[in-house]
């Protein structure tokens, strides 16, 4: 699958064509940050399912069979082979894979996921336009967040490998504990220039040098 | 500011959650037999009450769902957190005695 969504990527244009949403800020990104204590870049395109369904139905069965689990509870998410399922709410989960997981790309998720909700109740939308994804990440990473996020951020609450729906810098967004230090901010596409320049403004004070 | 506990999430700041205004206000159940007085009560008139108060918050930026709480319009304490259409704990709180059990169709979507 993987060499045939290479050839297609390279063959039919889609990739040259894609603007991100927060492309024209990849400069100041890379500008504000400072390895290993702050810093973000955008990670485009990923490809994105909303799924509604209930989790104990037969089609949420046959959908957590493609997407690798649905997870149970806020907070939770299930991961299999670079697929990851966030939790949104009771019966709304978001898909999340690379880029070539797309179809326009080669890859087969969405129809595999349409075909598992088969006529059961429940919907599988692409989604893959609506957000972009920024990595935050470095030891002031949530001193960053902290900024303008009402949550418990810190590590005895908020534990790598969940994510939660919250607001971050009045910006509705989705922030996903990746690893350690590292979180991903999922805003919805037309918040990414707002949101991005907001973290960069965050971070300007943990990426400068010290002052004597 | 509040602390909410949604259902679904756990304690979340208030300015997570949107408000719904009073909890229990059933739909009629033949609208057409309703004059303009009785209409007009039905979509605007609401209790004021101080004291315990049911009503309705949905989770905006957190999962999205409808819940029903019951407050103290007075104290800002809140008493109870209970799922739509379940009647108010203790049920002698305004707006839950009588024909309330059922919110509007559509309120838990
Ligand atoms: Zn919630």
């Amino acid at each position: 699958m993987v060499e045939t969504a290479a050839a297609t990527a390279s063959n039919n244009g889609v990739r040259e064509a894609r603007r991100s949403p927060a492309a024209h800020l990849a400069g100041t990104f890379e500008a504000a940050s400072l390895a290993g204590v702050a810093e973000i870049k955008e990670i485009p395109f990923q490809t994105m399912a909303g799924i509604r369904v209930q989790r104990d139905s037969d089609a949420g069965a046959r959908i957590a069979q493609v997407a690798g689990g649905l997870p149970a509870t806020c907070g939770e998410v299930v991961e299999r082979d670079g697929v990851s399922v966030l939790w949104l709410g009771p019966a709304e989960f978001l898909v999340i894979a690379p880029e070539n997981a797309h179809e326009s790309l080669g890859g087969d998720l969405l129809p595999a996921l349409t075909e598992a909700l088969g006529d059961g109740q429940g919907q599988v939308v692409d989604l893959s336009a609506n957000r972009t994804v920024f990595e935050l990440s470095g030891t002031r990473a949530r001193d960053v967040l902290e900024k303008g996020c009402s949550l418990d951020l810190h590590p005895r609450s908020f534990k790598a490998g969940t994510a939660l729906s919250t607001e971050i810098g009045h910006i509705p967004a989705i922030l996903w504990k990746s690893g350690e230090d590292t979180f991903q901010v999922l805003p919805r596409a037309s918040f990414a220039d707002f949101l991005g320049r907001w973290l960069v403004d965050g971070m300007r004070e943990f990426a400068s040098p010290e002052v004597p | 500011m509040l602390l909410i506990s949604c259902p679904n999430c756990g304690p979340r700041d208030e300015t997570e959650f949107h408000y719904g205004g009073q909890a229990h206000v059933a739909y009629p159940e033949d609208p057409y037999a309703l004059n303009d007085r009785e209409w007009a009560e039905y979509l605007f008139y609401r209790d004021n009450t101080k004291g315990a108060y049911a009503e309705r918050w949905v989770h905006s930026t957190g999962c999205r769902q409808w819940f029903n709480m019951l407050r103290d319009t007075v104290s800002y304490e809140i008493q109870a957190v209970y799922p739509m259409g379940t009647p108010a704990p203790g049920g002698s709180a305004p707006g839950t005695t009588a024909n309330t059990a059922q919110a509007p169709e559509g309120a838990s979507k």
